[in-house]
């Protein structure tokens, strides 16, 4: 592998890293609103 | 307005980003100057763009909520800040890379655009420290509109502050007399400037939906 594909590697591996990051971010916060609306659920009928 | 729906928009998202990855790789020739690492510049230039057309939504609906008082308004300027910032933190990072590779720096504060554009990602990086120092409410509301307007004067210069500069090392692709490159490269950029917007509007539309989700959660908690 030469440098210049290194670094092609290594920017386009940023781009995706982060981009894959963020969508990890929002499914936790997505599990989280989840749990959130069982709880709300089970007070309706609790 | 019907929206296209959520999974149709990551499915685009996906499909357009493949397309654009294998026309970058496979497809488009070596630059006959910077050879094979001229292939940062489709996703860089693209992501650029991107955060440009964040940072000018994210404007617009901050003036739709001044204009209109519409609720929605600002939580929409909001994620389209967010996303700008995200996309915006690519284009220094991926930039970065490119500058070690041509130049043999990662940074060169010489360079007017280079500094423009980290005072433009600093300034709406700035956003959240004064959307968040205020409580939920129109006063908040009102303040960040009024903020992410402002901001958005920094995109055209920080856009045509290369091409109005007298001496510089970063490269103009985009010139009064058209694109600098023509052919496969053309193909490549364009795909791929679709591919970024289009999964720039997907995550935007991701967030958004999270958001609102958790207003509704916390209403029903109120009631």
């Amino acid at each position: 592998m030469t440098t210049a594909e290194k670094y092609v590697t290594a920017a386009y591996c940023v781009v995706f890293g982060i981009v894959l990051l963020y969508v990890v971010i929002i499914a936790l916060k997505l599990q989280r609103l989840e749990r959130d609306v069982d709880a709300l659920e089970k007070g309706r009928d609790g | 307005m019907r929206r296209i729906p959520l999974p149709a928009l990551a499915a685009s998202s996906f499909g357009l980003v493949t397309l654009a990855l294998a026309l970058v790789f496979f497809v488009a020739p070596n630059d006959a100057d910077q050879g094979f690492s001229q292939r940062i510049f489709y996703f860089h230039v693209s992501i650029a763009f991107t955060s440009y057309v964040c940072f000018g939504a994210g404007a617009w609906k901050a003036l739709r909520h001044l204009w209109k008082r519409d609720p929605r308004a600002d939580l929409e300027s909001y994620v389209w800040v967010h996303q700008g910032v995200i996309f915006g933190a690519l284009v220094l990072l991926t930039g970065s890379i490119w500058a070690k590779i041509s130049w043999g720096h990662w940074w060169l504060w010489s360079e007017n655009q280079l500094v423009l554009f980290l005072v433009l990602f600093l300034f709406y990086a700035a956003y959240f420290m004064l959307r968040f120092s205020v409580d939920a409410g129109p006063q908040r509301a009102n303040l960040s509109a009024v903020y992410a307007l402002f901001g958005v004067v920094l995109v055209p210069v920080s856009f045509l502050a290369i091409r109005l500069a007298q001496h510089f090392i970063h490269p103009v692709v985009f010139t009064r007399s058209g694109p600098n490159f023509g052919g496969w490269i053309l193909a490549a950029y364009i795909v791929s400037q679709v591919a970024v917007l289009v999964l720039a509007y997907t995550l935007y539309r991701v967030e958004l939906a999270g958001k609102l989700l958790d207003g509704r959660i916390r209403e029903l908690r109120l009631t």
